[in-house]
């Protein structure tokens, strides 16, 4: 299926992350946003608010973050492709409903462009500190799927394979911006609509008679319906069957979270998206994501240049975490070097994956900004040795 | 001059002033004429945070062939200042060799800083004689587009006719055909006038 022409501004433009993000959301079919302003975030529902009425769809700005985070799952329940935007104390406040998404299997898009953490913080500067509370925020076992543009260009991009995951696994996916990609303006190509590939909602072929609201299919997640169609059902947070009401025992728990928690294997197992350089001879390989990517491509290349063998591998999906890479790496290379605009989240996972097979040297930033190029040279350097 | 993004190395810009001078416009317009019209890469970042509080404002865009990975710019090529605050903050951070181009009526330079090149222009001025005191940006952007030589006048052009509303985008050609004759005329007569070149030409 491809995009509707309605929501596809085709064209070169100029604009910022925000702005692309809100671009992506269009094309890729969201026409339901519920939002709570904050900075760096407010301006991709601002375009969006500006864009809905001639595309048809609705924008609410709700009373908190808590509102926003489950007005557009019952949008989506409704039928709408639908996502929230925040950022880290709103992204705090949707916990609760993030993992709600999970267990009722809603695809819905989170926007979080990271700013500086902890509580209110740097509400005007970047930070990619929010990347394990993407994954383990929620209370409870549940998978999701993350993402971290490094460009407007990608915000766009990606923000479309945000949509097309969550439908196809039925899981929150997390865009995962930072204030420094959010308010970042450079060039960004919309293309025509008929090649933007769109992943429709798995909606039922069963008649209401036959459905069951969370039977998997053989990819493990179930179809869908949607409220008015005749499909009588129950969504609950609850434990519930494959009826989809509660069933709150040790039987019924252990099949819907191992379902839960199973049915992203085939993405982890194969399609993690990432983007690799000089993996071929590669002593040190930099992983990195979002921003610090981009940084530490220019480290890299200073490396590179002082004829160390320096390799990237850059996280375009940071969650399910690229285990399998990491590990068949971490047989062959000397040492990973892992900036990120944190005190060392992800790479507490590149050290587990690396299992003691490769030395782990993380690069943190307390956040505010960006690494100085010449830190990461220095750490891969010395790696290096 | 030879022109053209492709011959260039990465070229830092940092431009300033008050808020409501239209500083990000401005930089919007430099940025797309590069990246759109002439086909390079560029980058836009504006100053978010304390110091976009209190009236000033400022936006920094990195221009240049190949792709741009460090977003920030710590010491420009070239700084255009639209206020004295932008000024006394910027003025120290521009880089040796640099282009210094200035809002001359609102910025005093006491101590010119050694070792740059100083254009001035009379951006307001010229502004209100369009009637409309809003355009300055685009009078600075046309004055840079001629002293500067890095782009394409017709993109620079191109871009601000993009940039601007429809019912704007008279008045907003009118302001940078403004800009541009007036530093053409500049380096016209500093290119004649060697004595002159050596005042703005400071080896340090």
């Amino acid at each position: 299926m491809h995009a509707d022409p309605k929501g596809v501004l085709t064209g070169v433009h100029f604009l910022d992350g925000d702005h692309a993000c809100c671009e992506g959301t269009l094309a890729a079919g969201a026409r339901f946003s519920a939002g709570y302003p904050i900075t760096p975030s407010t301006e991709v529902v601002e375009r969006f608010a500006w864009r809905i009425p001639t595309v048809g769809g609705i924008f609410i700005q709700m009373e908190d973050e808590l509102a926003a985070s489950i007005a557009i799952q019952g949008a989506v329940w409704g039928g709408a492709k639908a996502f929230t935007v925040t950022s880290g104390p709103g992204f705090s406040l949707m916990m609760e409903h993030i993992g709600y998404a999970a267990i009722t299997e809603t695809p819905c898009v989170f926007v979080n462009v990271q700013r500086g953490g902890p509580s209110t913080g740097l509400p005007t500067l970047p930070a990619q500190a929010d990347m394990m509370q993407a994954k383990w925020g929620s209370h409870g076992d549940y998978s999701i799927i993350a993402l971290c543009p490094n460009s407007p260009q990608e915000c766009f991009d990606l923000t479309i394979t945000a949509f097309n995951l969550s439908e196809e696994f039925r899981v929150p996916v997390m865009m995962m911006l930072d204030e420094c990609v959010g308010h970042m303006t450079e060039k960004v190509v919309i293309p025509e609509a008929d090649t933007i590939a769109i992943t429709p909602r798995r909606f039922t072929k069963k008649t209401p008679e036959e459905f069951r609201l969370f039977e998997p299919q053989s990819d493990m997640v179930p179809d869908m319906v949607k409220a008015g169609d005749g499909y009588r059902f129950h969504v609950t947070g609850l434990t519930h069957d494959e009826r989809g009401y509660p069933s709150m025992n040790v039987e019924t728990q252990d099949v819907l979270v191992r379902r839960m928690h199973d049915k992203l294997k085939p993405f982890e197992n194969g399609r993690a998206i990432y983007e690799a350089e000089f993996l071929d001879d590669a002593e040190v390989v930099v992983v990195s994501y979002g921003i610090t990517s981009r940084v530490a491509q220019r480290a890299l290349q200073l490396a590179r240049e002082q004829g160390v063998k320096a390799g990237k591998f850059r996280m375009i999906s940071a969650w399910p975490f690229p285990e399998q890479h990491i590990r068949e790496l971490a047989g062959r290379v000397k040492a990973f070097v892992v900036p990120e605009l944190n005190m060392g989240q992800m790479v507490r996972e590149v050290e587990r994956c690396a299992a003691g097979k490769a030395k782990v040297v993380s690069v943190p930033h307390a956040g505010g900004s960006v690494h100085d190029p010449d830190v990461i040279l220095k750490a891969i350097l010395e790696a290096a040795r | 001059m030879q022109r053209g993004l492709t011959k260039l190395g990465l070229t830092e810009i940092r431009i300033g002033g008050f808020g409501g001078q239209g500083v990000i416009l401005a930089a919007v317009v430099i940025g797309k004429a590069a990246a759109i019209f002439e086909g390079g890469y560029a980058t836009m970042t504006q100053s978010f945070g304390p110091e976009a509080r209190g009236g000033s404002s400022s936006a920094q865009v990195i221009l240049s062939g190949d792709p741009i990975l460090y977003p920030y710019v710590a010491n420009p090529d070239i700084l255009v200042v639209m206020s004295q605050e932008a000024y006394t903050r910027f003025s120290p951070q521009l880089k040796p060799g640099g282009i210094l181009i200035t809002e001359q009526e609102l910025v005093r330079i006491d101590q010119a800083p050694t070792g740059i090149r100083m254009y001035g222009v009379p951006a307001t001025r010229l502004a209100e004689e369009l009637g409309r005191k809003v355009v300055l940006n685009i009078v600075m952007v046309g004055f840079f587009g001629a002293v500067t030589n890095m782009l394409n006048p017709d993109n620079l052009r191109q871009a601000v006719a993009d940039s601007v509303p429809p019912a704007m985008q008279k008045l907003n050609l009118q302001a940078f055909d403004k800009g541009f004759a007036y530093g053409a005329e500049m380096i016209q007569g500093l290119a004649e006038d060697k004595d002159a070149e050596q005042l703005f030409a400071l080896e340090s």
